[in-house]
C-alpha cells in the first residue's frame, strides 16, 4: 500500500504506456473487446487520480508525492515528479477526459487499436508536461504529446473538406490542419528546446526547484552572452513556445483548422487538455522565473489576450461550421486565462493577483469540461447527420430533446451562465484583472457579450426554427452511451458552479503559494 | 425554525421542482404541475411567514434577518454569500410570492389542462386544437392541451428559483446569479414555441439585449468589489464610512465619484433587465411567449428584478448628494426614466395586439419607476413597484383569458383571424364578465382611477416627489405619459370588451376556467388594496384614516429616512386631471368603433401614425447600425480577412517560401553544385578512363616498355629532387 503511494505519480503517469501495450496485444479483429478494454483500462490512472486528490495535503507547501531517480546523469538530468495544487488539477482534467474521450470513440470504424494506443501514448504525454519537475523531462513530454495527436488528426480526421494554400493548389483538410497542428507548435518547441538547454548548461541542472533556487545568483556566461541576455533569449523562447500552445492571438489559427478537422475524441482532449499545457508553462516556468520581464511585458499579454477575448467571439459569431463555432469559442475562453495570468503578472502579489490567477486557473479547468463537452455534443449530431453546416440543421429539438436540453445546457457553461462553472472564473478574473488593466478588461465585454451572440447561433441553427423535415425519421435520440461521456462533465460543471470551494479553495492555495 | 433558515429555503422548492420535472416526470403532466405549484405554495408559504415576522419585528432596517456562509476562498479570506431580509426584501418578497403563485395556478388553464392532445399539433408550436365528436356524432373544435406542458412548468420554475433568489440574496453577485439565471429563463420561454421563427428571434434579442446591460453590470460589481472588497449590501449600503469612501474616490473618467461610475454602470444592467430607453427593443418581442410568461417577465419577476436592485443600491447611487441635489447617476436615471415613460407610452397607443399595449405600457411605468428613484423617491419608487406587480400581472392574466377566450371562438368559427388583435374583439363584456370586470380594475390601477385603485396612490406620489424636489421637467412628462397610459388603458378596455363584437370569433368567445379566473380575482383584490397602505397622511379628507405604513416600514431600509415633500395641490389634482382625462379621452374615441374601421388616431397622427406604430423604426435603425456591422465583422473582418487571409496567408507565405527556398536549393546548389560536382568526377574519371584506354593495348611487351620508360623518368625525377635537397 504504501508503494502504491509513494508512487502515485509514477503510477498515473506510466498507467496509459501499460495501457497502450496491453491493448497493442489484443487481436486485431475484436473491435468489441479492444473498445472496452481500453475504456476500463483508461479509468486506472482516473482511479489513481481521485485516491491522489484525497491524498493530498491543501496545507502543504510546495510540490508533494515527489519521486527523483537519475535519468542522465551526465547533464544533471533526472526523472524528478511532483504535484502542486494547479498541477493536480490538471492531472485530474486529463485522466477524467481520457475515459471520456475513448468512450466517445466507440463509433470508430477503422484501425480502432491504432487509435487507442495513440490515445494512451497521447494521455501520457500530457501527464508527464504537468507531472514534470525536470526541464527535460518536461520537453521530452511536451514533444511526446504532438505525435499522437498528429495521427489521430490526420488518419481519423474527417474525411471530407479541402483547403486551399497557394497558387490554388488544395490539400485534404485533415491533412493540411494536422501539418500545421505540427509544424506551428514545433517551431515553438525549437526555442523551447533551445532555452532548456541554454538554461541547463548555465545553470548546471535541469531541475525545476533547483533551479527556482538558484536562479537570482546565476552568473555563468554563455558563449560570451551575460547571463542577463541569456535569461532574456530564454523567456522570449518560453513565452512563443507557450503562446503558440495556448494559443494567444495570432498565433491562433492553428486551433480552428486542427479542431475542426480533429475526431471528436480528438477535438475534446485538444480543447480540453492539450490548450492548457500552454497556459499551465506559463504559470510553470514564465511567471516562477522571470517575474521582472513577465511583469514589463504583462500589458502587451493582457492587449493580446483582449484581442483573442473579441477576435475569438466575433470569429465563431462569422462561422456556419458547427464544429469552428465551437473552436473558435476556445480562442475566446483562452483569452480570458491569459488576461488572468497577465494581471497577475503586472500585480505580482496582493489580492487582486490572486483572485484573477485563481480565475485562470479555475478557467482552465471549466473550459477543459466545457470544451470538451460541446465538442463532444458537436460529434453526436455529425454522427447522425454527417453535416457540420450550421444551415443544414433547423428545428431539431422536437427529434431530439434529450439531446437538445444537454446541448443547452453545455452551451450555457460555455456562455458563462451563472450557476455553471464558467462564470465563476470568469467572475473572478474579471474582478482580478478589473484594478489592474481596467481598459482591457472593460473592452473583453465586447467579447462576452459576442459569446452570447456565437452560443445563442449555435443552438437556434440547430435546435430551434421549423422543422427541417429531411431530417425527420433519420435522426435518433442521444443513445445512453453518448449520455454517459456527457453527464459527469455536466454534473462538474454544475457542481463548481454552485459550491466551487472543493477545487477552488486547492487552487486558491497553490496560486497564493505561487505569488508570494 | 428560525427565520434566517426559513429565508434560506424560500427559493428551494422551485429549484427542485425543475429538476424533478426535467428529470423525472416530465412525461406526466399532472405530476409536473402539481411539482411546480406545490413548490410554488411552499416558497409563498415561507415568503409570508417572513413577511409576517419581518412586519412584527421593530426597527427591522436596523436589524434585519440575515445570514450567511463562506463560499469562495480568495487570498486569504473567504467571499461569503447569505440571504438577507429587510423592509425592501420583505415588502418585494410580498409581491413576488403573490404574483408567481398565482400565475403558476393560471397556467393550468392557460395551457389547457385536461384537454385531449391536438391533432397536429407538435412541440415547439402553439396547440390548434382538437376534434372531438360530441354525443351526436357531430365534430367539433376545441383547444387542445400544449405539447410541452410540462417542460413549461419545469422553466417556470426555475424562474420561479432566479427571482427568489434574487430577492433573498445579500449580497451583489448571488442577486446577479438569480438575475442571469432569469435571463435564461426568459430565452427560454420567450421562445418556448421556438419552431415559430418569429419566437426563435424574439428570444434571442431578449437575451443579447439585456446582456448588453449585464456585462456592464458586470463591470460595475467588479469595480465595486475592488473598492470596497465586498460585494454584501449591508456591509456597504448601510456603512457610512464606505458610502463615503465611495463617494470621494475619483473613478477612471474624471470629474465621476467612484460611486457615480459603479452606479452607472449597475444602473446600466437595470436598462437591459428593466427594458429602458435604449435597450428597450427586446420587451415587446418577449410577448412571443406564452402569455403567462409574459406577466412572469412584465410583472412578477424579470423586468422588477431590474428595478428593485436599483433600489436596492439607492444609498450608492445618491452617495455624495448633499442638499437634495442629484448625483449624475440620480439625473441619468430621472432623464431616462421620465423619457422612456413618455416615449413607451406614445407607442402604446398606436398598437392594436392587446399584448403589446400592455408591453409599452410596462416599459412607460417601469420608466416612472426609475424616474422617481432618480428624483430621489425611493418610497414611491417602491410603491410603484410592488402596486404594478399587481395590477400588471393581472392585465397579463387578463388579456391571456381573453385571447383564450377568443381563440376559443376562433376554434369555434373557423375563421382565420387573430385572436390577439383588438381590432377583432369587442363587446366581450357579456361574454366574460369575469375577466372584464377584473380587467377593467386592473386598467384603471393603470391607468391611475383616482382614490380606488392602488395605481393612482403609487402614481400620484411619484408625481408629488418630482414636484416637491422641483424637478418640474420630469414632473411634466411623467404627467402627460399618465395621460396617455390613461387614454391607451381606455382605448384598450373600450376596444376589447366595450360596444359590439367586431368579428364571429368575438361571438364566440367563452369565458376561461376557474383556474384562471380565481388569479385574476385575487389580483384584482391587491391593485386596489395594495394602495391603501400607502396613503400619505396629509391626504385631504381621507389622509391618516390608515397608517402610511409603507412609507414607515420601507424607509427603514435607508440609514437616512427620506423625508416626505410638502403637500401640494398641483401634483394632486394634476394625476387626478390626467387619469380621468384620459380615461374619457378613450372611451369617447373608440366607443362606437366599428368592425372594418381604420383606427380614429390614424387620421388625427396623420405621417406621426406609421412612426408611432412601427416603435419610432427602432428594429430597423438598431439592425441596421448594429445587427448588420457585427455580423459582416464577424463573418467578414474577423474570419476571411484577419484570420483566413492575414494571419493564414502570413503562415502560407512562410511556408511557401520555406518550399520556394528547398526548391531553389535543389535547383541552385544540389542539382548544379552538389550533384554536379559528384557527376564531374565521374565524368572525369570516365573520360580519362577513355581516354586512357589507347594504352591498354593487352600486348605484354608493350607494357613492359612502358614500365621500363616510367622507371627511367621517375628515377630522373628522383635524382634530380635529392640533388636539390643536396645542394641545400
Amino acid at each position: 500500500m504504501s508503494f502504491l503511494i509513494d508512487h502515485i505519480l509514477t503510477i498515473i503517469l506510466f498507467s496509459p504506456l501499460a495501457a497502450a501495450a496491453i491493448v497493442f496485444f489484443l487481436p486485431e479483429n475484436q473491435e468489441k473487446i479492444i473498445k472496452w478494454v481500453s475504456f476500463a483500462l483508461s479509468l486506472i490512472p482516473l482511479g489513481f487520480t481521485v485516491a491522489l486528490w484525497f491524498l493530498f495535503d491543501r496545507t502543504a507547501q510546495g510540490y508533494q508525492f515527489v519521486e527523483r531517480y537519475v535519468w542522465y546523469a551526465a547533464i544533471n538530468s533526472s526523472y524528478h515528479v511532483g504535484v502542486d495544487g494547479i498541477a493536480l488539477s490538471m492531472v485530474l482534467l486529463t485522466t477524467l477526459l481520457t475515459p471520456l474521450a475513448i468512450l466517445a470513440s466507440f463509433n470508430i470504424t477503422y484501425n480502432i487499436k491504432s487509435y487507442m494506443v495513440l490515445f494512451f501514448l497521447l494521455e501520457l504525454g500530457m501527464l508527464g508536461v504537468f507531472l514534470a519537475l525536470d526541464l527535460l523531462i518536461f520537453f521530452v513530454f511536451w514533444e511526446f504529446g504532438l505525435v499522437p495527436m498528429y495521427f489521430l488528426i490526420n488518419q481519423w480526421g474527417s474525411e471530407k473538406g479541402e483547403r486551399e494554400i497557394w497558387g490554388g493548389i488544395k490539400v485534404p483538410a485533415r491533412n493540411y490542419a494536422s501539418f500545421k497542428f505540427m509544424i506551428y507548435t514545433m517551431a515553438g518547441s525549437l526555442g523551447l528546446l533551445l532555452a532548456i538547454q541554454m538554461i541547463g548548461v548555465v545553470a548546471g541542472t535541469f531541475d525545476i526547484p533547483t533551479l527556482f533556487e538558484r536562479w537570482t545568483s546565476l552568473d555563468r556566461s554563455l558563449f560570451g552572452l551575460d547571463i542577463s541576455v541569456v535569461k532574456a533569449i530564454a523567456f522570449w523562447a518560453f513565452v512563443v513556445a507557450f503562446a503558440i500552445k495556448v494559443p494567444i492571438w495570432p498565433f491562433h489559427t492553428w486551433l480552428p483548422d486542427a479542431h475542426t478537422e480533429a475526431p471528436t475524441a480528438g477535438s475534446m482532449i485538444l480543447a480540453g487538455v492539450l490548450l492548457k499545457l500552454g497556459a499551465f508553462g506559463f504559470l510553470r516556468l514564465v511567471l516562477p522565473l522571470y517575474p521582472v520581464e513577465a511583469q514589463r511585458y504583462a500589458p502587451t499579454l493582457a492587449f493580446l489576450a483582449v484581442m483573442a477575448i473579441i477576435f475569438g467571439a466575433f470569429a465563431s459569431f462569422g462561422q456556419s461550421d458547427f464544429k469552428r463555432l465551437v473552436a473558435y469559442s476556445s480562442v475566446n475562453h483562452m483569452g480570458f486565462v491569459v488576461l488572468g495570468i497577465a494581471a497577475a503578472a503586472y500585480a505580482m502579489g496582493g489580492e487582486d493577483a490572486t483572485i484573477a490567477l485563481n480565475g485562470a486557473v479555475l478557467q482552465m479547468f471549466n473550459h477543459g469540461l466545457s470544451a470538451a463537452g460541446m465538442f463532444f455534443l458537436v460529434g453526436v449530431i455529425y454522427d447522425r447527420t454527417h453535416t457540420r453546416d450550421l444551415n443544414e440543421y433547423g428545428g431539431l429539438f422536437p427529434l431530439v430533446p434529450v439531446y437538445g436540453g444537454i446541448l443547452i445546457f453545455t452551451s450555457m457553461a460555455s456562455l458563462g451562465l451563472p450557476g455553471l462553472g464558467g462564470f465563476i472564473s470568469e467572475f473572478l478574473v474579471v474582478r482580478g484583472s478589473w484594478p489592474i488593466f481596467t481598459l482591457q478588461t472593460a473592452l473583453a465585454m465586447v467579447g462576452l457579450l459576442f459569446t452570447g451572440a456565437y452560443i445563442l447561433k449555435g443552438i437556434k441553427q440547430v435546435l430551434h426554427g421549423p422543422l427541417n423535415e429531411k431530417w425527420v425519421g433519420h435522426l435518433s435520440e442521444i443513445s445512453p452511451r453518448e449520455i454517459f461521456v456527457i453527464a459527469p462533465l455536466m454534473v462538474l460543471m454544475l457542481w463548481i458552479g454552485v459550491w466551487p470551494s472543493w477545487i477552488l479553495d486547492l487552487i486558491n492555495r497553490a496560486v497564493t503559494a505561487l505569488l508570494s | 425554525m428560525t427565520t434566517e433558515t426559513l429565508i434560506w429555503l424560500i427559493p428551494l422548492p422551485p429549484l427542485l421542482a425543475f429538476f424533478l420535472i426535467v428529470l423525472f416526470t416530465h412525461r406526466s403532466k399532472g405530476l409536473s404541475h402539481t411539482l411546480a405549484i406545490g413548490a410554488a405554495f411552499l416558497s409563498w408559504l415561507a415568503s409570508m411567514i417572513v413577511f409576517l415576522r419581518a412586519v412584527r419585528t421593530p426597527e427591522l432596517g436596523k436589524y434585519p434577518f440575515e445570514s450567511s456562509i463562506p463560499w469562495l476562498p480568495l487570498g486569504e479570506g473567504w467571499f461569503s454569500i447569505g440571504v438577507l431580509v429587510d423592509p425592501l426584501g420583505a415588502a418585494t418578497l410580498f409581491f413576488v410570492a403573490w404574483t408567481i403563485l398565482m400565475i403558476f395556478l393560471y397556467s393550468v388553464g392557460y395551457h389547457n389542462y385536461g384537454q385531449p392532445e391536438g391533432d397536429h399539433d407538435r412541440p415547439g408550436l402553439p396547440p390548434h386544437g382538437a376534434t372531438v365528436v360530441d354525443a351526436h356524432g357531430h365534430p367539433h373544435k376545441v383547444p387542445s392541451v400544449e405539447p410541452m406542458y410540462s417542460r413549461f412548468f419545469a422553466f417556470i420554475s426555475l424562474f420561479a428559483f432566479g427571482m427568489y433568489l434574487l430577492v433573498v440574496s445579500d449580497n451583489l453577485l448571488t442577486l446577479f446569479i438569480g438575475w442571469e439565471i432569469m435571463g435564461l429563463c426568459s430565452y427560454l420561454l420567450i421562445g418556448f414555441w421556438y419552431g415559430k421563427p418569429s419566437a426563435r428571434a424574439a428570444m434571442i434579442k431578449a437575451f443579447i439585449t439585456t446582456r448588453v446591460g449585464d456585462v456592464f453590470m458586470l463591470l460595475g460589481i467588479a469595480y465595486l468589489y475592488s473598492q470596497t472588497g465586498t460585494l454584501n449590501f449591508r456591509a456597504i449600503l448601510y456603512n457610512p464610512e464606505v458610502l463615503h469612501a465611495l463617494a470621494s474616490a475619483p473613478s477612471y473618467i474624471s470629474g465621476l465619484s467612484a460611486a457615480a461610475l459603479i452606479g452607472i454602470l449597475l444602473f446600466i444592467g437595470t436598462v437591459g433587465k428593466s427594458a429602458q430607453f435604449p435597450l428597450h427593443v427586446w420587451l415587446p418581442d418577449a410577448m412571443e411567449g406564452p402569455t403567462p410568461v409574459s406577466a412572469m417577465i412584465h410583472a412578477a419577476t424579470m423586468v422588477s428584478a431590474g428595478v428593485y436592485m436599483v433600489i436596492r443600491i439607492f444609498p450608492l447611487l445618491s452617495a455624495g448628494s448633499h442638499h437634495g441635489e442629484l448625483t449624475v447617476p440620480m439625473t441619468l436615471m430621472a432623464v431616462i426614466g421620465a423619457g422612456t415613460a413618455l416615449f413607451a407610452a406614445t407607442i402604446a397607443v398606436a398598437q392594436n395586439d392587446i399584448k403589446r399595449v400592455l408591453a409599452y405600457s410596462t416599459i412607460s411605468q417601469l420608466g416612472y419607476m426609475v424616474a422617481a428613484l432618480g428624483v430621489g423617491g425611493f418610497v414611491a419608487a417602491t410603491f410603484h413597484l410592488i402596486t404594478h406587480a399587481f395590477f400588471k400581472a393581472l392585465l397579463f392574466l387578463g388579456s391571456g383569458s381573453v385571447i383564450h377566450g377568443m381563440e376559443h371562438g376562433v376554434l369555434h368559427t373557423g375563421d382565420h383571424i387573430d385572436p390577439q388583435n383588438m381590432m377583432n374583439m369587442g363587446g366581450l363584456r357579456r361574454k366574460m364578465p369575469l375577466t372584464f370586470w377584473t380587467f377593467l380594475i386592473g386598467g384603471f390601477a393603470l391607468a391611475g382611477f383616482p382614490l380606488i385603485t392602488a395605481g393612482f396612490w403609487s402614481k400620484d406620489e411619484i408625481l408629488a416627489d418630482a414636484f416637491g424636489h422641483a424637478h418640474y421637467g420630469v414632473f411634466i412628462t411623467l404627467a402627460l405619459a399618465a395621460l396617455l397610459t390613461a387614454f391607451y388603458t381606455m382605448r384598450q378596455i373600450t376596444l376589447t370588451f366595450l360596444g359590439e363584437p367586431r368579428s364571429r370569433a368575438a361571438e364566440h368567445a367563452q369565458e376561461t376556467p376557474w383556474t384562471m379566473t380565481v388569479p385574476l380575482l385575487v389580483l384584482a383584490v391587491f391593485a386596489i388594496s395594495a394602495g391603501w397602505v400607502g396613503i400619505p397622511e396629509y391626504f385631504p379628507l381621507i389622509g391618516g384614516l390608515l397608517p402610511n405604513w409603507l412609507h414607515e416600514f420601507v424607509s427603514g431600509t435607508l440609514l437616512e429616512k427620506p423625508k416626505g415633500v410638502e403637500f401640494s395641490l398641483i401634483p394632486l389634482l394634476t394625476s387626478i386631471l390626467v387619469a380621468l382625462g384620459g380615461i374619457y379621452l378613450g372611451w369617447l374615441v373608440y366607443r362606437n368603433l366599428k368592425a372594418g374601421e381604420a383606427d380614429p388616431l390614424e387620421k388625427a397622427l396623420g405621417i406621426i401614425y406609421p412612426v408611432l406604430k412601427n416603435k419610432y423604426y427602432f428594429d430597423e435603425l438598431y439592425h441596421l447600425i448594429f445587427v448588420r456591422p457585427s455580423v459582416w465583422v464577424s463573418e467578414v473582418f474577423t474570419y476571411l480577412w484577419v484570420d483566413r487571409k492575414l494571419i493564414d496567408g502570413v503562415l502560407h507565405l512562410v511556408s511557401e517560401l520555406s518550399i520556394r527556398i528547398g526548391v531553389a536549393l535543389r535547383n541552385y546548389i544540389d542539382k548544379p553544385v552538389v550533384n554536379g560536382s559528384g557527376d564531374l568526377v565521374a565524368e572525369v574519371t570516365k573520360s580519362t578512363g577513355r581516354s586512357m584506354r589507347v594504352i591498354q593495348t593487352g600486348r605484354v611487351q608493350q607494357y613492359m616498355i612502358m614500365a621500363v620508360l616510367g622507371f627511367v623518368v621517375l628515377s630522373g625525377v628522383f635524382y634530380f629532387i635529392i640533388q636539390q635537397m643536396g645542394i641545400q
